[in-house]
């Protein structure tokens, strides 16, 4: 019965995906819409289901589905896996994969190609749920790059533009290099134990006698593959240009679910990550680097969709501080409430840029509070929440990272707080842009602003609440996150005890959120200053502006070399290859020239070649025979 | 054994069958006509069915004439294929001189 609860729960959204792709032409846009949503929802029912049943008996469901692979003593299953980690990714996957679904309803109600939508999101869903529930790291791999897939098509799903589909491609190849570290490490894992049961690797890694060096190659190859898919350095410059592709799918996959996938890969494999301090500390690293510098060019983009991203990014390197520290409960809470109020202010942000028929730039925004409420206020708590502002959900999240950060590393907390001013600032930023003042478009858009369906509106209220009482799962009293978490845990995880130390951490992350806070208030509201055009941006702010040239870097390092080289092979030495090819088949040709005048139909000259061909033949066999 | 090679010679057998085949050589490069082209050919033919016979005997062994009588066989039917084709040829083209036949010219 629970297996085939499970299927269902898996295969719900890809019915939903092949319903989409062959029917989806013949029904209306809405029944496309709706029987996407539904799916989607029937999942998330039954992930309630199983975790309910979760905390009454409290052991995982995991069942093997069939023998997959086999060869000598390395054998792999099909097999599912309920345990308290991916019932957690999946109530908040499909959960607001249910939500997101919902507004794009509305969202996409007049694309023509609003069936394809549907099916690629169910898709994604589906690879998304395969990531979370397999129960070893093969499966993951599909899911990982079932995952991969579905952003790039959707990324370019407005396909004639072009430059929405060189996004996709890029974000397709940033993840393949990371895909390219997660197989190598999966390749090592395999060779070394044999499986890749996470069980089985959890016992045979606990079971000692392994060897560290190999096994820190095999972890950091992991962690590189979940820099490519969590957009971290060096490989998140894909991410911020995924926003070419719709806004919900900006929501859903590049902000709350499928980013998140490296988190969960090494929440997974944290008994591997645990044995491998060095791995540990270049993940923290890593993390705190990505978190301040994505907050820092996060500070001066202008549209409206970018500032968002980079946020994500900057949100996503915080969890990997985390990680890196060992705070692995601290990091999972942090993408739950992640998922709640990024997702939130990207739907807001696509209401926003619903309402102005397609604009992005938050220079040709403003003054959008009264025309839209709603949006208006949800997004006003999704972002109090980033910003890190007690009671809202970000606040108790980034706290508890700030606070490991303090314990084990001075260093790591300051940087880890610069990137959360700034990200209260950039917030802060990008609401008044958007919702004070006076309004700055055409008067066309103007006379055409309008709050949005209350399809579109009953997602971002949902979410605006969750962001704002989701902290409660990890209260510093409580704790029931941390004490969920600790079956799948393997090491010691000390809980805080609040003490005057935690307090005065706590009271510092405030007043920093609140110094961006006055400092965003003081420029733009105060003293009203609207970001310039793009050509008037001089100095370190156009470094910034520019993203620090990293892209440019990138091109000049990776895409430069290897375009000139492709050039190289293509004008020299494919032409040279050509060549002799060529004169091979000259050579041919000029022989069967000359040979072919032999063959001119004279009978006479047929029968001539005859008899000197046996004289020829009799001779030789004449002289052989005389020389024995 | 009162054999026939006692009275002449198997060297002159050999003799005769070569110069039979060098006639029939020289029959089929210098004659244009396909009928004594044709005639040569079988010159040679029986010019090494001479030899056969003659082998045969000097070795007292029968093979060699049974192999005769096989290509005296092909030979009649190569002959009846032949002079068909040659009537063909004719009616087709008003002549039987090989120098006519470049239809095979590649």
């Amino acid at each position: 019965m629970e297996t085939k609860l499970a299927l269902v729960l898996l295969l719900s959204p890809f019915v939903g995906f092949l319903f989409n792709v062959f029917f989806g032409k013949k029904v209306s846009r809405v029944v496309s819409g709706v029987i996407g949503t539904l799916t989607v929802v029937v999942s998330f029912l039954l992930s309630i289901c199983f975790f309910a049943q979760l905390n009454l008996n409290g052991k995982p469901f995991e069942i093997s589905l069939f023998d997959w692979i086999q060869v000598s003593n390395f054998k792999l299953e099909f097999g599912i896996l309920l345990d308290q980690l991916s019932l957690l990714w999946l109530l908040f996957v499909t959960g607001i994969g249910s939500l997101i679904h919902l507004y794009s309803i509305s969202y996409m109600h007049d694309d023509e190609n609003m069936h394809k939508f549907f099916a690629y999101l169910n898709l994604f869903v589906f690879f998304m749920i395969t990531l979370v529930i397999g129960s070893n790291l093969l499966v993951m791999f599909i899911g990982w790059e079932g995952v991969g897939l579905c952003s790039y098509l959707l990324i370019g799903f407005w396909y004639k533009n072009q430059s929405y589909n060189d996004a996709a491609k890029k974000a397709f190849i940033m993840n393949r290099v990371g895909d390219l570290g997660f197989l190598i490490g999966m390749f090592i894992l395999a060779t070394m134990f044999s499986t890749l049961n996470y069980s089985e690797l959890k016992h045979a890694v606990a079971a000692g006698d392994v060897n560290t060096a190999l096994l820190g190659v095999a972890a950091l190859c992991l962690f590189i593959g979940a820099t490519g898919k969590s957009a971290q350095l060096p490989l998140y410059t894909w991410l911020p240009d995924a926003m070419a592709g719709p806004t919900p799918v900006s929501a859903l996959i590049h902000a709350a679910t499928m980013v998140t996938a490296g988190i969960f890969m090494i929440t997974r494999m944290n008994f591997l990550f645990d044995l491998t301090p060095d791995v540990q500390n270049i993940i923290a690293i890593v993390g705190a680097l990505t978190a301040l510098v994505a907050a820092s060019i996060g500070l001066l983009q202008n549209d409206i969709k970018k500032v968002l991203a980079y946020s994500t990014v900057s949100q996503l390197g915080l969890m990997f501080l985390a990680l890196g520290l060992g705070a692995y409960t601290v990091a999972v809470f942090h993408v739950i409430t992640h998922a709640f109020f990024k997702a939130c202010l990207f739907l807001g942000s696509g209401s926003v840029i619903h309402g102005l028929h397609g604009e992005q730039d938050m220079r040709k925004m403003g003054g959008l509070r009264k025309a839209m409420p709603i949006t208006f206020w949800t997004m006003m708590i999704s972002t109090l929440a980033i910003a890190g502002i007690f009671p809202f959900a970000g606040f108790w999240s980034k706290d508890e990272i700030l606070m490991v950060a303090f314990e084990h590393n001075k260093v790591l907390w300051i940087v880890a707080s610069i990137a959360s001013i700034m990200t209260a600032f950039y917030m802060f930023r990008l609401m008044y842009l958007t919702f004070f003042k006076e309004f700055r478009g055409t008067e066309e858009q103007k006379h055409h602003l309008h709050e949005s369906p209350s399809l579109m509106t009953i997602p971002l209220v949902i979410l605006a609440a969750l962001a704002l009482v989701g902290g409660a799962i990890n209260l510093p009293g409580s704790m029931w996150l941390n004490h969920f978490m600790e079956p799948i845990l393997s090491g010691e995880h000390e809980t805080h005890h609040l003490g005057t130390q935690e307090f005065i951490l706590m009271g510092i992350a405030l007043v920093g959120a609140i110094i961006g806070i006055i400092w965003a208030n003081a420029k733009y509201i105060k003293q009203a200053f609207v970001p310039k055009v793009d050509s008037e941006i001089v100095g370190f702010n156009k470094t910034i502006y520019n993203k620090y040239y990293v892209d440019e870097f990138y091109t000049f390092l990776i895409v430069k070399p290897i375009n000139s080289l492709a050039n190289f092979f293509r004008t020299t030495l494919e032409q040279a290859l050509g060549k002799v090819v060529f004169s091979l088949g000259t050579v041919a040709n000029g022989l069967a020239t000359e040979g072919k005048k032999l063959q001119n139909g004279n009978i006479g000259l047929y029968l001539f070649a005859f008899v000197i061909g046996v004289c020829a033949i009799i001779s030789y066999l004449f002289i052989t025979h005389t020389a024995q | 054994m009162n054999n026939i090679l006692n009275q002449i010679g198997i060297e002159n057998y050999i003799f005769l069958s070569v110069l039979l085949f060098c006639i029939g050589v020289f029959g089929v490069l210098y004659r244009r006509n396909a009928i004594i082209v044709f005639m040569s050919i079988e010159i040679m033919l029986n010019a090494v069915n001479l030899l056969f016979v003659a082998f045969s005997t000097y070795h007292q062994d029968a093979e060699g004439q049974v192999f005769v009588f096989f290509s005296m066989a092909v030979a009649a039917a190569e002959v009846a294929v032949g002079l068909a084709i040659l009537v063909s040829v004719y009616r087709n083209l008003g002549s039987i001189d090989i120098d006519n036949l470049k239809n095979l010219k590649g």
